[in-house]
C-alpha cells in the first residue's frame, strides 16, 4: 500500500493508504484528527475547511496522493499552536468573545475559513467588506450567521502579520 | 467519596396560594449513597386567565404543551441528583440532550446560583438512558429549562443546606452563623473556613435524611440572569468538542448504508457482493432493513463501495407521487369552514368575508451533523453512543430489535451537532445497532451520507392552511371588527412516535375537557396554537392524511406555517379596517406582554419609515413556550437584489434588517437566549423564502446543501437586533424554538407589502429553486467525492 507523507500541524506524518482516499478521511479515520467535520463530502458545506500552505481548502475534495511531502496541512487543532503560540488564535478568541458557537459542529470550518479570508484581504491590502461576508459559503444549520459575521471582523482586526 | 443529594418536590406552600411562588418550602433528601425514590408533586397551575376578554380563551392560554410536558415530568423529577465531590466541584447528569441550545450552560448557572459555588466548578454532563426516569428524559418542545428549573434548584438548595449543616456541626455552631461565598463556608464568629470539598463526605451522612429548604429570591440572584458564554465554547473553537463520529471507540470502523432510489424503498439483494468485499478498505457488507451496509477502514471507502454496489430494490412508500399529487390529496381532505350564517352575533349588513389559502411544502429538518451513531453489539449486550433526544425509547427499541433485555442495552447520549427536532427520532442509533449485529457483532461508526438526509431523512410535513375571517361594522363604537377567524390546516401526518406521544397521553386525564378525544397530533396542535388576537369566534384546526412520509417535529412544529398564514390574514384585515398593520394589531391583541413586544420592535425598528419602492417592512407576533415574541423585518425585493448572481445559490428577496423581541419570562442566560433567537431568525427566513424539498416520481430531488436552500450568509440581514424584555415572572419559558414563527410571518408580511402580491406557496422560491441545481443521481444514491480541491484553495 502506498505511503503518503505530508506535514500535518507542523509535523511530518506518513500513512499507508491508497492514493485516492480523500484527505478528510485520512485525517479523521486514520490519524484521528477530528476537528475537520463531515457535512457533505462534496465540497459544499465547508465544515471540513482546513488550510494547505496557509490557504483554505476542503480535504473532502483532495486525494491524499495529490499532497506533496512538503505540503503543510493545518487543521483547527493546529491553528493556535503554529508559530510557537501557546494560547488561542485571535480568530478563535473572537469566536469565544462573541459566543458564536451553538452546536459547534460547523465552527472549526468557519474559523479556518475566516482566517483564510482575513489573510486574503490582507494580501489584497484591504479590509473585510459585507460582500466578503456574504460570499462565505460555510453552512451553519444552527443559523448563528450574525455572530459569525461579527466575529470574523473582530478576529481579522486582531490578527497580527504572522497570524 | 461523594455525597449524593436528591430532591423531592413535595413542596409545602406557605399560604401564598398556588400562584404565589415566593419562599415556598420544598422537601428533599440527603442520601448516603443509595438512590432515593419518593413521590412528589409540583403544581404550575393557574398561570393565565382570560377574565374580561371578549373571545373565549383558546386552550394554550390556560394549559399549553409546556404544562403537559411538565406535568408528565413531575412524578419522577425527584430522581435528579447533584453530587458534591471532594475536590469542591458539583456534578450533575442532565437527563436531557444538548444539541447547541445551551441547556448544559444554563443548567450549570442554575446550580451555581442556588448552591453558591463558582460557575466553573459545576460540571454538567448528559445522562445516559435511565429507564427509571420514564417520561422525564425527553428533550423537545423547548421544555428543558421550564420543566427542570425548579427541581434542579431544589436539589442544589438541599445540597447547600446539607453542607451548611455539616459545617455547623464541625464548627459547633448554628448554620445561621455561617456565610457561604463561592463554595467556601465561613464561621462569621471566628473567621474559620471550610470548603464544600472539605465537607462533601460528612454531608452525606450514614442514612437518608429529609431536608427542608427554601429557594433563593429572584432579587438575590447574581448568576442567573447574567450573560454567559457557552460552557463548551473553547472546546468548540479548538476542534476538541466531540460529536458521535469523533469518539474513539475501539474497533468501531466507518459504516454507511446504500439506500434505495425511491423514498423508503427496501433492499431485495446485493448482486455484486464479492466484488464489493474485494474493494480497498472494505471490511464487511450486510443487508439491513434500510439498505446495504458497508463497513470499511474509512468513510471514503464506504462511499466508493456504495457507488459500486449493484442492488435490486423493492418499491418505496410513495412510488410515482409528486408535490402536486400530495397537494391534491391534502386539498381533498380539507375541512370546511363554519357557514357564515352561523357566525355568532354577525350583523347582516356590511359584513365581508376574506379567505386566504396557502401551501407549505416539505422541508428537511436535517442538522449539519448527519444522522450518526456508534454501536457495539455483542451476543448478550449492546452499547450505543449518539445524539438522542429520546434515549429511553431508543434503548427499548434497540433491545426489542436485538432480542435483548432493556438492561442489556446501554445508550449514551452524546452532544449533538444540531437537532431542530431531528434527533427526537433514534433512526441512526437503531440502524447502527442493526448494522453492528448484521455485520457479525462488530463495532460500527454509522453515518448517513449528506445525500441521504433530505432524500430519506425526517421532514417537516407538507401542509395547506386555509383561513377565513368575517368582518362587519362594530356593534359598539366605530370601525370594523372581526366576528370569526377560522384556520384549517391540512397536513401530511406528523410522526410523533418518538416518545413525545407518551408524554402527552400520560397527562391526558389532566388535559382540558374535550382534548382527550383528539388524535395526538391534533392535541399537540391545539396545545400549541394560540392566535393571540381578539377576533370573535376563533378556531384553529388540524386535519391529517397520509402517513407514508418520514416526518417529525421540525423546530417550532406547526407554528411557522400557521403563524405565516394568520399574520398575512391580519394584514388583510388591517387593510379592510383601513388601519396601519401595527396599530391594528395593537388594537386587537389580547395579551399585554405581546403588545409590549410588538411595540418594542416597532420602536426599535422605526416602523412606518419611508422606504423605496420594492422594499418594505413587515411585522408579526407569536405566543408559545410560556413566552411572547415579536419581529419586524425589512425586505428588499428589487430586481438588483432578487437577481444577485451567486453560484449554486438561491438569492431572491433579501431580508435586510431584523428586529426581534422576546419576553421569555425568567431568563437564565440572556446571551444564550439571544443566540437561540438569532438561530430561530435564520430558520424563519428560510421557511418563508428559500428552504424546501421537491417530491417528484417517488423521491425527493435534493441531495446537498447547494440543493436544499437553508439560509446562507448571502440571505442573512447585515443587521439583526434581539431585544430581551424584562419580566417579573419567576419561571423561565422556552427558547429553542421561539425565534422561528414570528420571523417567518414578519418576512412573509414584508414580502407582500414590498411586492403587492400575495404568495400562495411557501417557501416563495419553491417553484424557482428547482432550476438552481441539477439533481444528483439516484443510482448510485450518493455523489462521487470531488478531486479538484487543490485547485480551489483560497
Amino acid at each position: 500500500m502506498p505511503k503518503q507523507t505530508f506535514i500535518l500541524n507542523g509535523k511530518s506524518v506518513t500513512v499507508n493508504v491508497a492514493d485516492d482516499v480523500r484527505v478528510l478521511w485520512v485525517l479523521r479515520d486514520i490519524l484521528k484528527v477530528t476537528g475537520p467535520k463531515y457535512g457533505c463530502g462534496i465540497n459544499v458545506c465547508k465544515a471540513c475547511t482546513s488550510h494547505v500552505n496557509g490557504k483554505a481548502f476542503n480535504p473532502c475534495a483532495v486525494r491524499v496522493g495529490d499532497l506533496k511531502s512538503t505540503d503543510k496541512v493545518t487543521t483547527i487543532e493546529g491553528l493556535a499552536t503554529l508559530d510557537g503560540r501557546k494560547d488561542l488564535h485571535p480568530m478563535q478568541q473572537a469566536w469565544i468573545d462573541r459566543d458564536v458557537a451553538q452546536c459547534g459542529y460547523c465552527q472549526p470550518g468557519q474559523i479556518m475559513e475566516a482566517v483564510a479570508l482575513a489573510r486574503r484581504v490582507r494580501r489584497e491590502g484591504r479590509s473585510i467588506t459585507e460582500a466578503d461576508l456574504d460570499a462565505i459559503r460555510n453552512v451553519c444549520r444552527c443559523g448563528t450567521y450574525t455572530r459569525i459575521r461579527e466575529a470574523v471582523v473582530q478576529g481579522a482586526r486582531a490578527m497580527g502579520p504572522n497570524d | 467519596m461523594t455525597s449524593t443529594i436528591s430532591s423531592n418536590l413535595d413542596e409545602q406552600d406557605e399560604g401564598a396560594g398556588v400562584t404565589g411562588f415566593r419562599r415556598r418550602r420544598f422537601l428533599g433528601y440527603v442520601l448516603g449513597g443509595s438512590t432515593l425514590i419518593a413521590a412528589a408533586e409540583l403544581s404550575f397551575a393557574g398561570s393565565a386567565t382570560a377574565d374580561g376578554i371578549p373571545s373565549a380563551p383558546q386552550i394554550p392560554e390556560v394549559y399549553d404543551l409546556e404544562d403537559a410536558q411538565t406535568d408528565a415530568a413531575l412524578p419522577t423529577s425527584q430522581l435528579i441528583q447533584i453530587v458534591i465531590n471532594t475536590d469542591g466541584t458539583a456534578s450533575f447528569e442532565l437527563p436531557r440532550s444538548e444539541n447547541g441550545q445551551g441547556v448544559t450552560t444554563s443548567t450549570a448557572m442554575i446550580i451555581a446560583e442556588e448552591l453558591d459555588i463558582a460557575l466553573k466548578k459545576v460540571k454538567v454532563t448528559l445522562a445516559p438512558a435511565r429507564p427509571e426516569l420514564f417520561l422525564n428524559q425527553l428533550t423537545g418542545g423547548s421544555n428543558t429549562t421550564f420543566s427542570t428549573y425548579t427541581p434542579i434548584r431544589v436539589a442544589a438548595a438541599i445540597a447547600r443546606r446539607a453542607l451548611l449543616d455539616a459545617a455547623a456541626n464541625r464548627f459547633e455552631t448554628d448554620a445561621e452563623r455561617l456565610e457561604v461565598i463561592a463554595g467556601v463556608i465561613t464561621n462569621t464568629a471566628t473567621g474559620e473556613t471550610l470548603t464544600f470539598g472539605d465537607l462533601a463526605e460528612e454531608a452525606a451522612g450514614l442514612f437518608d435524611r429529609e431536608v427542608e429548604v427554601e429557594l433563593k429570591d429572584d432579587a438575590e440572584m447574581t448568576i442567573v440572569g447574567t450573560p454567559r458564554g457557552r460552557d463548551d465554547a473553547r472546546l468548540a473553537v479548538t476542534g476538541a468538542k466531540d460529536f458521535a463520529m469523533d469518539l474513539d471507540i475501539a474497533g468501531a470502523l466507518p459504516t454507511m448504508i446504500c439506500r434505495a432510489p425511491t423514498l423508503n424503498g427496501t433492499p431485495r439483494v446485493l448482486q455484486n457482493r464479492s466484488a464489493i468485499l474485494a474493494m480497498p478498505g472494505v471490511a464487511g457488507v450486510a443487508q439491513v432493513s434500510t439498505g446495504i451496509a458497508v463497513r470499511a477502514r474509512t468513510f471514503g471507502q464506504c462511499i466508493d463501495a456504495i457507488r459500486a454496489m449493484k442492488v435490486s430494490w423493492n418499491q418505496g412508500s410513495v412510488e410515482g407521487e409528486s408535490d402536486e399529487t400530495i397537494l391534491a390529496e391534502l386539498r381533498r381532505a380539507e375541512l370546511p369552514f363554519t357557514p357564515v350564517s352561523q357566525v355568532p352575533d354577525l350583523p347582516l349588513l356590511g359584513n365581508k368575508t376574506h379567505e386566504l389559502s396557502f401551501e407549505f411544502m416539505f422541508r428537511s429538518s436535517a442538522a449539519l451533523e448527519p444522522y450518526a451513531a456508534v454501536a457495539d453489539v455483542r451476543a448478550d449486550s449492546a452499547e450505543v453512543w449518539a445524539g438522542l433526544k429520546s434515549p429511553i425509547l431508543a434503548q427499548q427499541d434497540i433491545a426489542k430489535m436485538l432480542g435483548l433485555s432493556q438492561e442489556q442495552v446501554t445508550v449514551n447520549v452524546v452532544t449533538g451537532g444540531g437537532s431542530f427536532g431531528h434527533k427526537l427520532f433514534s433512526n441512526h442509533a437503531l440502524e447502527a445497532a442493526e448494522c453492528s449485529r448484521a455485520l457479525g457483532n462488530v463495532p460500527v461508526r454509522l453515518m448517513w451520507h449528506r445525500a441521504d438526509e433530505p432524500r430519506q431523512g425526517r421532514l417537516h410535513p407538507m401542509v395547506t392552511s386555509r383561513i377565513r375571517a368575517v368582518t362587519a361594522p362594530a356593534l359598539i363604537g366605530t370601525g370594523r371588527k372581526v366576528f370569526a377567524f377560522e384556520q384549517r390546516n391540512t397536513s401530511v401526518v406528523t410522526d410523533f412516535s418518538h416518545g413525545f406521544g407518551e408524554v402527552i397521553t400520560s397527562t391526558v386525564a389532566d388535559l382540558p375537557a374535550g382534548l382527550g378525544e383528539l388524535s395526538l397530533s391534533q392535541t399537540i396542535f391545539v396545545l400549541t396554537q394560540e392566535l393571540g388576537y381578539d377576533f370573535g369566534a376563533v378556531t384553529q384546526l388540524l386535519n391529517e392524511v397520509d402517513s407514508r412520509f418520514n416526518t417529525g417535529s421540525m423546530r417550532n412544529i406547526y407554528s411557522p406555517d400557521t403563524r405565516v398564514a394568520a399574520e398575512l390574514m391580519v394584514d388583510v384585515l388591517a387593510k379592510d379596517a383601513d388601519k396601519d398593520p401595527l396599530e391594528y394589531r395593537l388594537e386587537f391583541l389580547r395579551n399585554e406582554e405581546t403588545k409590549r413586544a410588538l411595540e418594542k420592535v416597532a420602536e426599535e425598528g422605526n416602523w412606518g419609515r419611508r422606504m423605496p419602492a420594492g422594499t418594505a417592512q413587515g411585522i408579526a407576533i407569536h405566543k408559545e413556550y410560556k413566552g411572547v415574541t415579536a419581529c419586524l423585518v425589512e425586505i428588499d425585493c428589487r430586481p438588483g437584489t432578487v437577481n444577485r448572481d451567486i453560484r449554486e445559490a438561491v438569492t431572491g428577496p433579501r431580508v435586510t434588517k431584523g428586529v426581534f423581541a422576546i419576553d421569555a419570562g425568567k431568563v437564565i442566560n440572556p446571551r444564550g437566549l439571544e443566540a437561540q433567537m438569532i438561530g430561530g431568525f435564520s430558520d424563519g427566513i428560510a421557511m418563508t423564502l428559500t428552504a424546501s424539498v421537491h417530491l417528484k416520481a417517488g423521491h425527493f430531488l435534493e441531495a446537498s446543501w447547494d440543493n436544499y436552500f437553508y439560509t446562507r450568509q448571502w440571505n442573512v440581514p447585515p443587521a439583526l437586533e434581539v431585544h430581551i424584555l424584562p419580566s417579573d415572572k419567576s419561571t423561565p419559558g422556552g427558547a429553542g424554538e421561539a425565534g422561528v414563527a414570528a420571523t417567518a410571518a414578519a418576512t412573509a408580511c414584508a414580502y407582500v407589502r414590498a411586492t403587492g402580491t400575495m404568495p400562495t406557496r411557501f417557501p416563495i422560491a419553491h417553484d424557482t429553486s428547482l432550476s438552481a441545481f441539477t439533481p444528483k443521481s439516484f443510482v448510485p444514491p450518493v455523489p462521487p467525492s470531488p478531486t479538484n480541491g487543490l485547485k480551489l484553495t483560497r
